[in-house]
């Protein structure tokens, strides 16, 4: 999909280019995308050096385990089908807490660990169970509280106020976040039903 | 208000990170430069994703199709008040999470970080997860051949955190 998407662009835009009469553009196209990259990434590196480096703080003190403890709860209900004290449980809440604060390096291995204590659950089937389901939707919808990523972004091009998005992208990423469990629920029931 | 907020949050996170680090007596800076590594392998392993799609969507941009491609939407578009400029990142977004970084970064270089459609783009980008990374990254990890309705939810999800930053940076940035 995404191979397609990607060539396609190109593909399309140099296609076009040539009954258009544009074909000096695309040339500095090429090399001004792909400088524009280096110096994305330069800027890419002093944020994330100091965001993992202050969040590497955070974990050795604790905090992502007393904020797993805070939510434990709401999770108890989000995924019925997992016993509270099982370690899934503690896998999903660390991932959930380190999505939290844009730390997707660290929660991807969380997730995965995540996974593969739920498919020992599902009596290692190989079809989705519903926690997997359930799990997943709540990573696409991503609850991110600081997104790392875009505030470098715009202070690479001198926004006068780079962090004003945070609030938006926090209210954004809740609507999503509970619009996933529900059609979560939703296609859960419609499953049921059918059975 | 909230601009206000949005602009204390990061410097009171690090101040309760560094004081409460060092109240369970961390070694703060021994720990932020170990975590600092793994930033400089993370911006460097991105950097291939970025420049590809960069370099195609500049092509794309720079030729004349991508106006050609909003103007035949915008009609439909209209309807909706949806900003033309924003229809790549939307389509990009649950398919690629590097690609579609290319192109919110595309948007806020052309229309400038501030405008409505920089806002915009920052949100949307910030805002979900690409739902065809988790699905393969995950469900590939522990070999799960019956998504079951897992990709349906994920895309919807997607549409509704879509929708809800258009609406909310309506609301607050209009």
């Amino acid at each position: 999909m995404v191979n397609i998407i990607w060539a396609g662009l190109a593909a399309i835009g140099i296609i076009y280019a040539l009954f258009n009469g544009t074909m000096e553009e695309v040339n500095e196209a090429v090399f001004s995308g792909a400088e524009e990259a280096v110096a994305l990434t330069i800027t890419l590196v002093s944020v994330l050096v100091f965001w993992l480096g202050v969040m590497q703080i955070a974990e050795e003190a604790g905090l992502l385990d007393k904020l797993a403890k805070l939510f434990r709860p709401l999770f108890t209900r989000l995924f019925p089908e997992v016993p509270p004290d099982h370690p899934a449980m503690g896998y999903i809440l660390s991932n959930f807490s380190s999505n939290i604060f844009g730390l997707g390096h660290a929660a991807t291995p969380f997730g995965i660990k995540a996974m593969q204590s739920l498919k020992k659950l599902n009596n290692n089937q190989s079809d989705a169970s519903r926690s997997m389901i359930t799990f997943l939707a709540l990573n696409t919808s991503s609850v991110t509280l600081i997104p790392t990523t875009m505030i470098a972004i715009r202070m690479k091009y001198d926004s006068i106020a780079p962090t004003e998005i945070v609030g938006a992208t926090i209210m954004a990423t809740l609507v999503s976040t509970v619009g996933a469990l529900l059609i979560d629920r939703f296609f859960y029931y419609r499953r049921q039903r059918s059975l | 208000m909230l601009v206000q907020f949005s602009n204390m949050v990061i410097p009171l996170l690090i101040l309760s990170v560094l004081l409460y680090g060092t109240y369970k007596k961390v070694p703060t800076y021994e720990a932020f430069v170990e975590g600092g590594k793994e930033g400089v392998a993370m911006a460097v392993s991105l950097l291939p994703f970025l420049l590809g799609m960069l370099v195609s969507i500049t092509i794309f941009r720079a030729s004349g199709a991508l106006d050609a491609f909003v103007h035949l939407l915008e009609p439909v578009l209209a309807v909706f008040h949806i900003p033309p400029d924003i229809v790549p990142l939307a389509l990009t977004r649950p398919i690629s999470g590097t690609a579609s970084l290319g192109v919110a970064t595309d948007i806020i270089q052309n229309d400038g970080p501030d405008s409505f459609l920089g806002k915009l783009a920052s949100t949307m980008q910030g805002s979900t997860d690409t739902t065809l990374y988790v699905l393969t990254v995950y469900f590939g990890a522990v070999q799960i051949k019956k998504m079951g309705d897992a990709l349906k939810v994920g895309l919807l999800a997607d549409l509704i955190g879509i929708t809800a930053s258009l609406i909310i940076c309506y609301i607050l940035f209009s």
